[in-house]
C-alpha cells in the first residue's frame, strides 16, 4: 500500500506545496497550526480540491488536474479520523460502525461484534455518542474506519482533544493499532514528542510547504532548517553567519562558535537545545557565552533558568535540579559553554 | 354555526405545511450546499415573509391569473386556480414557506462539516447522508420550522382573500370568517374562531417547545462540538 502526492493549491495568506510518498510506513507531518497539515490530508480524502496536481494511493489515481481526474471521497477509499472524531450522535456506537460498511447484513453483524471486541466496546453497542467517555467515543470512531477497510489512515491530531492521562492511554492504543493495520498512515501533529514516540518518519511543514522527509533521529539531531529546529522543541536561535569553514557568529548573542562539521554556505541561523549547556567557570575557553542568570523557574522535574547576555537577548538552559543545586554556590559567575557537536546550524 | 371554515382552514394548513416541508428543506440544502449566488437565492426565498400579502398575492394574481401563461395552460385541461380550494393551498404554501426555509437553514449550518466529511469517506451516499445524518441531527431545527410553517398557514390572509377570496364552504378559512364576521357585526361568532384559532396555534408551539426539548436532550453534547 504506498501513496504518492504532489498537489499545490492556493489560499489568500499561503499557497499549499507538498509532495511527498509513503510505503506501509507511518509518516507524520509535523507543523504549527495554521501551516496546512489539515488541509493536506483533506485534499488526499477529497474533501478540499487541490488546484493542481497528482494524488494517487496504491496504483489508483484519486486526482490529476491534467487529466481531469478527481473522485468523490467516496470512492476513495480513505479513513480520516477527525479532531473530534465526527461521530453521528444520532447513531448507537454499532450503528455508526455499520455506516462505512457496504456488505449484506449477515457480513456486517459478524464485522461490527469483530470490531466491537477488538476495540474493547462490548457492552456499548446501544449507547449514544454523548453517552461514552472520551476514549471511547475515539476508539468507536477508529472502529468505524477500519470497518469500513481503508487503503490509507489519516490521524488529524488525534489526541488533542484527550486530557494528558487518557492521551497517554489513547497514543499506546492507537500505535497497537497502527500495527495492525500495517499500512501507510499519515499522522498529523504539532505535538514532537507524540511524534516521535508514534512515528519513524516525519515530514516538517511549514506555511504550507512540506520539508524534506527524515528519519525521526536525524531530524532531531540535525534539524536544518530553522521551521524543523523550532518544531522540534529547540528553544534557543540565534541568528548567524558563517565566518570560516568551521567557524561562524551568532549574532544575537555576539558570540563566535567553532563547528565539527563543515559550516553550510546557506547558513542564516544557528541553535542550541536548552539542556545542551554546560555550566564553566572559564571565560577563556571557546563556545564559551558570557552572561548572568537573571531568572530561575522551577520546573515539576527541571529547573529552567533564563541567562541574560548583553543586549536584549537571553538564552534558556535547563538542568536538572541535582545539577542546578551543585551550581548555586558560583551563580554570579557561571558562563555557558556548548560543545561544537551539539550547535545545530540551520538554514531558512 | 357553519363549521366549513374551521375544516377548510385545517385541510389547507396540512396540506400547505407537507408541501412546505419539502420545498422548504430542499431549499436550505440548495442553499447551504452552493458556493455562489447565496445571497441572491436567500433574498428570493425570504421575500414572501417581508412582502405585504396583498404584494404576494398579486404576484400570484399575475402568475396564476386566466391571462398568465400558466393560467391559458391550466384551462386547457380545464382547471382554474383563481377562486378555489386549490388558490388558498397555493397562497399558505408560499406565505409559510420562507419560516420553514429559514428555520431549517439555521439548523443545517450549524452541523459540524467534518461529520459529513466522515460520512463521505466512509463511503455513505449523499442521499444517505442527507436522509440518515443531516436530517435527524437537525430535527429540532426542523421540526420548529415546521410547526412555525403551520401556524402561519392556519393563519394566513391577505394573499388568500386576493387569489381564493371569501366563498362560504369552498374558499373561507377561519381567518377570513373571522374578517366576514367582525365586516357584518357579528362579535359572537368572530370570538368563537379567533378562541379556536388560538387554541390551535397555541398548543402546536406548546408540543413543539416540549418535543424539541425531549430531542435535543438525545443528540445534545456531539452536535454542536
Amino acid at each position: 500500500m504506498s501513496v504518492h502526492v504532489d498537489i499545490k493549491k492556493s489560499f489568500p495568506d499561503f499557497n499549499l506545496n507538498v509532495k511527498f510518498e509513503a510505503e506501509n510506513e507511518i509518516l507524520a507531518l509535523l507543523g504549527a497550526s495554521g501551516c496546512g497539515k489539515s488541509m493536506t490530508l483533506k485534499c488526499i480524502a477529497g474533501i478540499e480540491k487541490p488546484d493542481e496536481g497528482q494524488i494517487v494511493l496504491d496504483g489508483l489515481v484519486l486526482f490529476d488536474s491534467e487529466k481531469g481526474i478527481n473522485l468523490s471521497p467516496q470512492k476513495r477509499k480513505t479513513g480520516y479520523l477527525f479532531q473530534h472524531y465526527a461521530l453521528f450522535p444520532n447513531m448507537t456506537v454499532a450503528e455508526n460502525i455499520a455506516a462505512g460498511i457496504q456488505l449484506p447484513k449477515r457480513e456486517k453483524d459478524a464485522i461490527i461484534k469483530e470490531k466491537i471486541q477488538m476495540f474493547h466496546l462490548d457492552g456499548l453497542e446501544g449507547r449514544y455518542p454523548s453517552q461514552i467517555s472520551g476514549g471511547q467515543q475515539q476508539r468507536v470512531a477508529l472502529a468505524r474506519i477500519l470497518a469500513s477497510e481503508p487503503k490509507i489512515l489519516m490521524l488529524d491530531e488525534p489526541f488533542s482533544a484527550l486530557d494528558s492521562y487518557l492521551r497517554w492511554q489513547m497514543e499506546q492504543e492507537i500505535s497497537c493499532v497502527l500495527e495492525k493495520f500495517g499500512g501507510t498512515t499519515l499522522f498529523v501533529s504539532h505535538n514532537r514528542d507524540e511524534v516521535y514516540r508514534i512515528c519513524n518518519k516525519i515530514a516538517v511543514m511549514s506555511h504550507g510547504n512540506l520539508e524534506a522527509i527524515s528519519e525521526k533521529w536525524a531530524l532531531f539531531n540535525n534539524p536544518q532548517t530553522l521551521a524543523a529546529a523550532l518544531l522540534t522543541g529547540c528553544k534557543n536561535i540565534s541568528h548567524a553567519k558563517k565566518r570560516t569553514d568551521y567557524s561562524l557568529e551568532a549574532s544575537d548573542w555576539n558570540v563566535t562558535f567553532q563547528t565539527e562539521e563543515k559550516v553550510p554556505d546557506n547558513l542564516s541561523y544557528v541553535g542550541v537545545r536548552a539542556h545542551y549547556f554546560v555550566p564553566s567557570y572559564d571565560e577563556s575557553e571557546p563556545n564559551t557565552l558570557k552572561g548572568s542568570i537573571q531568572r530561575v523557574i522551577e520546573d515539576t522535574f527541571s529547573t529552567i533558568i533564563m541567562y541574560q547576555l548583553g543586549g536584549d537577548s537571553s538564552i534558556r538552559w535547563e538542568v536538572d535540579k541535582q545539577t542546578y543545586h551543585s551550581l548555586q554556590k558560583y551563580e554570579e559567575h557561571v558562563f555557558l559553554k556548548v560543545f561544537p557537536k551539539d550547535i545545530l546550524m540551520l538554514s531558512e | 354555526m357553519d363549521f366549513s371554515p374551521f375544516f377548510i382552514s385545517i385541510k389547507t394548513a396540512l396540506l400547505a405545511t407537507a408541501i412546505t416541508f419539502f420545498l422548504g428543506l430542499f431549499a436550505a440544502r440548495l442553499v447551504v450546499k452552493i458556493k455562489h449566488g447565496k445571497g441572491l437565492l436567500d433574498g428570493i426565498f425570504t421575500l414572501p415573509m417581508v412582502l405585504p400579502p396583498t404584494v404576494v398575492g398579486f404576484f400570484l394574481i399575475l402568475i396564476f391569473g386566466k391571462n398568465s401563461y400558466v393560467g391559458i395552460l391550466l384551462s386547457q385541461i380545464n382547471v382554474t386556480v383563481m377562486f378555489s380550494w386549490a388558490a388558498t393551498v397555493i397562497s399558505a404554501t408560499v406565505v409559510s414557506f420562507p419560516l420553514m426555509y429559514r428555520t431549517t437553514r439555521g439548523a443545517f449550518e450549524q452541523i459540524d462539516m467534518d461529520m459529513v466529511y466522515a460520512a463521505r469517506t466512509l463511503g455513505m451516499s449523499e442521499r444517505k447522508i442527507f436522509w440518515r445524518i443531516l436530517l435527524p441531527i437537525s430535527w429540532p431545527g426542523v421540526a420548529a420550522g415546521t410547526v412555525l410553517s403551520f401556524a402561519r398557514a392556519l393563519g394566513e390572509f391577505g394573499a388568500t382573500i386576493m387569489i381564493a377570496g371569501n366563498i362560504p364552504g369552498r374558499t373561507q378559512t377561519i381567518s377570513t370568517a373571522i374578517y366576514t364576521a367582525v365586516q357584518s357585526g357579528d362579535r359572537a361568532t368572530a370570538y368563537q374562531w379567533t378562541g379556536i384559532i388560538i387554541a390551535i396555534s397555541f398548543s402546536a408551539m406548546i408540543m413543539l417547545n416540549y418535543w424539541s426539548n425531549y430531542q435535543s436532550k438525545i443528540i445534545s453534547r456531539c452536535a454542536k462540538k
